[in-house]
């Protein structure tokens, strides 16, 4: 798609350039007409082209978020498989982790699922879940069906804490350095490209 | 007779039933559903995007409304509920743009745009102006011209 339209911009700049070449000079134009105005459309076009080039590939379901670089929201949650217990953000400091909203009834959340259980396979980082609006049962089977990645998941029943989050659709994942500040955020599926070409780079990063 | 009183008294009982359906709620519950439904008219529903949070029925919708109606029973400002909110989840939920250095070329960038094309309009008829010069005529062209007037003027008559 996008090679497809640099060949076309192309053809239209060198096809003007050689129509303004073999125009003998000031036949089709006025005498006080410039070079610059000439031009001017076809600059114009070229810009618009770049705005629409860009605007049309982005995706609108990705709202950055303005989270990044902030404080990560505190909370203290019952656990999931042991609702008596509770977790509380606070105990992160001075580790780098993946909060990872999911629930049983999102169906992006099974997409991910495999390489979030490769993910906590290898070590890299510990993954912990924000079980967004979910009821338990449905949960921990859903955790017992696929693998449970998740050092620990919290119940968040009424989904308060994923409005502090900002989190407007699972699956979204959170990257959470020593200080307890977002570095980074993946709305939607977490996909191998993205681990390692982003999360895993900086994780490294984080640690040292 | 009596049974036509009977039938208007029916129908008046029909239509006044909404009316009595609603008095379960107390004036303040109306006030503050009000106000809820005054300020999510003015936010966008993240989930749907392009539909307000007071028309969404999108379970984040619901649950953002219900935090919203709390915050403001809890006597919060609409300003620091949209504080609330964008701190969250940014300008994005905001369907009225704030002005700020990020979007001053959304505010006033079609104000440029109408100053640009006005500017290039004046500049094109000042120029058009400068080309068009009233040119007397010659004394050849005065000659044929008056030959013309007198050809059609001695036709006239007949």
């Amino acid at each position: 798609m996008r090679i497809l339209l640099s060949v076309l911009l192309s053809v239209i700049i060198f096809m003007f350039w050689r129509a303004m070449r073999s125009r003998p000079q000031g036949r089709l134009l006025s005498k006080g007409t410039s070079h610059t105005v000439i031009w001017l459309p076809l600059v114009l076009f070229v810009g618009l082209v770049a705005f629409l080039a860009i605007g049309l590939n982005r995706d609108p379901h990705e709202v950055p978020s303005p989270l990044i670089n902030k404080a990560a929201p505190t909370f203290q949650l019952p656990q999931l498989h042991q609702p008596d217990k509770t977790f509380s953000a606070a105990e992160m400091r001075g580790k780098v982790w993946l909060l990872n909203v999911w629930a049983s009834w999102c169906v992006s959340c099974r997409e991910e699922h495999p390489f979030l259980v490769e993910l906590a396979r290898t070590g890299a980082v510990p993954v912990y879940g924000l079980n967004w609006k979910d009821k338990r049962d449905d949960a921990m089977n859903w955790l017992d069906e696929l693998g449970n990645p998740y050092v620990l998941s919290v119940s968040d029943l009424d989904g308060r804490i994923a409005i502090d989050y900002g989190v407007y659709g699972a699956p979204e994942t959170y990257l959470i350095d020593k200080n307890g500040v977002i570095r980074y955020k993946v709305i939607g599926p977490v996909t191998p490209d993205v681990l390692q070409k982003t999360i895993l780079p900086m994780v490294k990063e984080l640690n040292k | 007779m009596m049974k036509r009183i009977t039938f208007l008294s029916l129908l008046l009982l029909l239509t006044l039933a909404p009316a009595f359906a609603q008095a379960g709620r107390s004036p303040v519950d109306e006030e503050l559903d009000n106000r809820v439904r005054i300020l999510s008219q003015q936010l966008r529903c993240l989930v749907c995007q392009n539909e307000t949070l007071a028309d969404s029925q999108a379970d984040l919708a619901t649950d953002l409304k219900r935090q919203i109606r709390e915050q403001m029973k809890a006597g919060k400002s609409d300003k620091e509920i949209l504080a609330f909110l964008t701190d969250r989840y940014g300008d994005f939920v905001l369907y009225n743009p704030p002005v700020k250095l990020t979007t001053y070329l959304l505010w006033f960038g079609p104000f440029i745009l109408l100053a640009g094309g006005l500017f290039a309009l004046f500049r094109y008829i000042k120029s058009r102006r400068e080309q068009i010069h009233e040119q007397p005529l010659t004394a050849d062209e005065h000659k044929r011209a008056l030959e013309l007037l007198d050809a059609t003027s001695g036709k006239e008559p007949a």
